[in-house]
């Protein structure tokens, strides 16, 4: 069996953003399609990460670190729309909001 | 297999199986727990990396403060489908494959040329505290004080989406 390289970490990344993908596309709760999301950025940092430690430079980490930060206040800002949606509409089904549809 | 072979594939296909609970478990706060769990073999991923300082912040930031918000979310909202949710969903189930498919298809020839981009092994970066932020306080101050412009007007965003409604 080959050792584990760069090109393991890259499949487990694509994986996992692969299975994020999914879970936005098949789910109807919004909650579980912005779970879908994070797990898509964090796919992306894997990549980054593994690029940043077999090419020896910093910028990668550097950037999973900024994406992490930026990470927290996107969930802030989507939660608190999910709350208030909620409490508009009384439900988070991305089937029955569609009233931008027209 | 070595010893670092075998925590990867373990932390690897750990890491999968949450990613695959998380994606057919009917309940949102199982979802969000498995999702915790996920981030911690992540960060033993980045363990494996000697990516340090993110193993940390990963553990620390993302599945301490991140998920928790989120589960203090679902469980306030406490919101139940009507219907599961692999009923009745034909353009998902349409386009889920094809979606994944085209992402795949795209990453194969990174896959193929991702030996060639690995450096020698004496020049492979270790992600320690020093090594990572001296960069970030150096030569990316700027992104550094956007960043920071950003999460200010996310707190404010999210005061004024949270306020009750008043009639103007």
């Amino acid at each position: 069996m080959m050792h584990v390289g760069l090109e393991h970490y890259l499949a487990v990344s694509g994986a996992l953003f692969a299975l994020g993908l999914a879970c936005i596309v098949l789910r109807r709760n919004a909650l579980l399609v912005f779970m879908g999301l994070e797990l898509n950025l964090n796919a992306a940092n894997l990549a980054l990460v593994a690029f940043s430690r077999y090419g020896g430079h910093a910028e990668g980490q550097v950037l999973a670190t900024f994406i992490i930060a930026i990470a927290a206040a996107e969930v802030a800002i989507g939660l608190a729309i999910i709350v208030a949606l909620f409490r508009r509409r009384a439900t988070i089904v991305t089937d029955l909001l569609r009233s931008l549809k027209g | 297999m070595t010893v670092y072979d075998a925590m990867f594939w373990f932390f690897s296909l750990a890491l999968l199986l949450c990613g695959v609970l998380v994606l057919i478990s009917r309940d949102a706060v199982a979802s969000a727990l498995f999702m915790v769990l996920g981030f911690i073999f992540l960060a033993g991923l980045y363990l494996l990396l000697e990516a340090w300082f993110l193993a940390l912040i990963q553990i620390l930031v993302y599945a301490g403060a991140i998920m928790v918000l989120f589960l203090f979310v679902v469980m306030l909202l406490d919101f139940r489908e009507k219907r599961r949710w692999w009923h009745g969903n034909l353009l998902g189930w349409l386009g889920a494959p094809l979606a994944v498919a085209a992402l795949l298809a795209a990453l194969l020839p990174v896959l193929k040329r991702a030996g060639a981009l690995a450096d020698a092994p004496e020049k492979w970066f270790e992600g320690t505290l020093e090594n990572v932020m001296t960069p970030v306080f150096t030569r990316y101050l700027l992104p550094v004080e956007v960043t920071a412009l950003i999460l200010l007007a996310a707190t404010i965003g999210v005061v004024v989406l949270g306020r009750k409604e008043t009639k103007p």
